[in-house]
């Protein structure tokens, strides 16, 4: 009846005219849905501000020292975070160099190569794998990861690469190497199923249009289909790489947690998601407490500078490429 | 004619929780992990011969126990450690310490080919974990073992990589057995270590123990006895070897007992007596001396009575070590000063 009423009333104006379109539906559609895409806004706005005011006393105390320091004692009151940003690029890199080819190889296959049945069981198992909690990937690392790299994986490194710093020193297992495995092995089935999902989206005429040119299967996949979908399999490896950086347990049960800064792989290190977790239950002070939530600062800001530079990369190889939407 | 049943059922269900509230005193605590099993068990006995209070502890860890009871946010806390002067000098009346019960720490490790139980003079494990005695066949270790064939191997030190109060025990000990590590590294619960890998609790430390061949790690003595773990004695301040147990820990507290200040905020760490394990510590209740509510405080002081007496007799059972009878007795005379 409402309805009807208002349908048959001249035009309103000012308050009512907007009432009216309230009513409509489609303006508090428009309003609800901005008030929760500004929440998000508003989150990340009020974490930096949390971040920065708290982290206030490290940052008039030590300065851009802070940043470019490698000593950490609890002690003696001295905190710089180098060691902790040295070894969350680290692992994080590692991660990426392992999963990055592997998963986009693994997602070329599922959508493109297999036949439909084993391509949809597989998914299934990898989709089942992202939804394990780290602590179990951490354990299955300390237990199995571990002793692998110790006795095979790293002895035959350093024999094969032992001329590079990187692949010299003491081997414990635990370390810088180990750590960027087991997030590989974690960020993998994001890189997966969000590539494959990407590379199923591409149009049939797509691949169609290549093999009529005479491209081989593998020629169209890789010249006409890939590219097509590379947006897609960028935005899987960033969340892979979210995953990575953030990431604290599976981390901190392998890397050996030793805050300082080794040229080797195979030497123990420490992230700063695995610091903040370690200590700061325990941390007795305001600037031990305080270096801490300046860590995290540092962590929020090294994602921020991370995906900038990623997103860089994209429109430079986005405006280069030829086959794209 | 539904609706008003429904809202009638929730003013109901109201009404019934904010009696139940009434009737109850309601006491938050928050503090050290380590005692957390036995505070459990201690908080459901009580309740039962203690109805009107019902006391909630979260076990935050020590730092956290520390920090939130001088916000005021919890009625008291708990910590592995006592409060610094600075720390109490933040408050208005003086927090009174608490001691419940105690912990031992012992020595772990993972050599291959050997399988006695190995002996650590002070001068080994301080040399161990400073770096200096690099291999297991090293003349400070081979000397007090001398039975033992010890590799040529290099040593793995594994320590704790969180902040605990567990790492603050031994750090304290090895500063009062090696002036080197009190000039170097000095005491806290989380150090700059000299060398090492860290595990992330008992039991990642345990875990790269076991993992790592050649390694050696510190645990809690209530760990390595429930996962039957084999673990080293230590040379005590009398010259003594002992393999840590639940006796010699308590030994520990007792023979400090006569000289302990009237605060207890003491380390009894290598302590004198020839009976008494050297790396022990008490783990503390913090308790505000001055305390507003008469109900609250009725409660507190009928637990930590409650706590001294009938309490104790829980703890060997969840392997704790349990009070000595002069801390007991010196304990019943503070609460007096609850006011």
């Amino acid at each position: 009846m409402a309805t009807s009423a208002a349908i048959s009333a001249p035009p309103p104006g000012g308050a009512r005219a907007l009432l009216q379109r309230l009513r409509n539906g489609d303006e508090l559609a428009r309003l609800v849905s901005l008030a929760f895409a500004s929440s998000i806004l508003l989150v990340t706005v009020g974490l930096i501000y949390q971040l920065w005011i708290t982290s206030a006393l490290p940052r008039h105390k030590f300065g851009f020292g802070f940043l470019t320091s490698s000593l950490w004692n609890p002690v003696s009151g001295q905190f710089g975070a180098l060691p902790f940003i040295y070894g969350t690029v680290i692992t994080s890199t590692i991660a990426l160099l392992i999963a990055v080819p592997l998963g986009v190889g693994a997602a070329i296959f599922l959508s493109e190569l297999a036949p439909p049945r084993i391509s949809s069981t597989f998914t299934f198992f990898i989709e089942l794998l992202a939804a394990v909690p780290s602590v179990i990937f951490g354990l299955l690392a300390i237990f199995t990861l571990v002793p692998l790299m110790r006795d095979y994986v790293e002895p035959s490194l350093k024999k094969l690469l032992g001329f590079l710093p990187l692949f010299s020193g003491p081997i414990y297992g635990f370390g810088y190497l180990t750590a960027g495995t087991i997030l590989a092995i974690m960020t993998l089935p994001f890189i997966i199923s969000i590539s494959r999902e990407a590379l199923l989206e591409v149009p049939t005429e797509q691949r169609e249009a290549a093999l009529a040119l005479g491209a081989t299967r593998w020629e169209s996949t890789w010249q006409a289909v890939v590219p097509y979908a590379r947006l897609g399999i960028f935005g899987s490896i960033f969340l892979g790489l979210a995953r990575a950086l953030g990431e604290t347990m599976a981390v901190t049960m392998v890397i050996g947690n030793d805050p300082s800064i080794h040229a080797s792989l195979f030497a123990p290190g420490y992230t700063i998601a695995a610091v903040i977790a370690n200590e700061f239950s325990e941390a007795t002070g305001d600037l031990y407490l305080q270096s801490l939530v300046g860590l995290g600062l540092v962590l929020f800001l090294l994602t921020i500078v991370i995906n900038a530079m990623a997103r860089l990369l994209i429109i430079a190889t986005t405006r280069r490429g030829s086959a794209h939407p | 004619m539904k609706k008003s049943n429904l809202w009638l059922g929730v003013f109901g269900a109201l009404a019934i929780l904010l009696a139940v509230a009434q009737a109850k005193v309601l006491i938050n605590a928050a503090g050290a992990t380590f005692p957390y099993p036995i505070y459990g068990k201690w908080l459901e006995e009580f309740a039962k011969v203690y109805p009107d209070a019902q006391i909630n502890y979260q076990s935050i860890g020590s730092g956290g126990g520390i920090r939130q009871f001088s916000a005021g946010t919890v009625d008291f806390g708990a910590s592995d450690m006592p409060m610094t002067d600075e720390q109490i000098g933040t408050f208005k009346s003086k927090p009174l310490h608490f001691p419940t019960v105690l912990g031992g720490i012992v020595p772990t490790y993972n050599i291959p080919g050997v399988s006695q139980d190995l002996k650590f003079t002070p001068e080994a494990l301080a040399g161990i974990y400073l770096g200096k005695i690099a291999k297991w066949n090293d003349p400070e270790l081979q000397k007090a073992n001398p039975g033992v064939k010890l590799p040529a191997n290099e040593i793995v030190v594994v320590h704790r990589s969180e902040g605990s109060g567990t790492s603050f025990v031994f750090t304290d000990y090895l500063s009062k057995v090696s002036p080197e590590w009190k000039t170097k590294v000095g005491v806290n619960a989380s150090v700059s270590w000299p060398v090492g890998l860290g595990g992330k609790g008992n039991e990642g430390v345990a875990g790269v123990v076991k993992q790592t061949p050649n390694s050696i790690g510190y645990v809690e003595l209530i760990y390595v006895l429930q996962n039957k773990m084999t673990y080293g004695s230590l040379r005590n301040a009398a010259g003594v070897f002992l393999k840590a147990d639940l006796e010699s820990v308590t030994e520990a507290a007792a023979s400090v007992a006569k000289t302990m200040p009237a605060d207890f905020r003491v380390s009894i760490t290598n302590a004198p007596g020839k009976k008494a394990y050297p790396i022990a510590t008490f783990t503390y209740l913090l308790i505000p001396s001055k305390i507003d509510d008469p109900a609250k405080k009725k409660a507190i002081v009928a637990f930590v009575h409650w706590m001294l007496t009938d309490g104790q007799k829980y703890a060997a059972s969840l392997a704790y070590a349990p009070l000595p009878k002069d801390v007991v007795a010196k304990e019943e005379k503070q609460i007096a000063l609850i006011k």
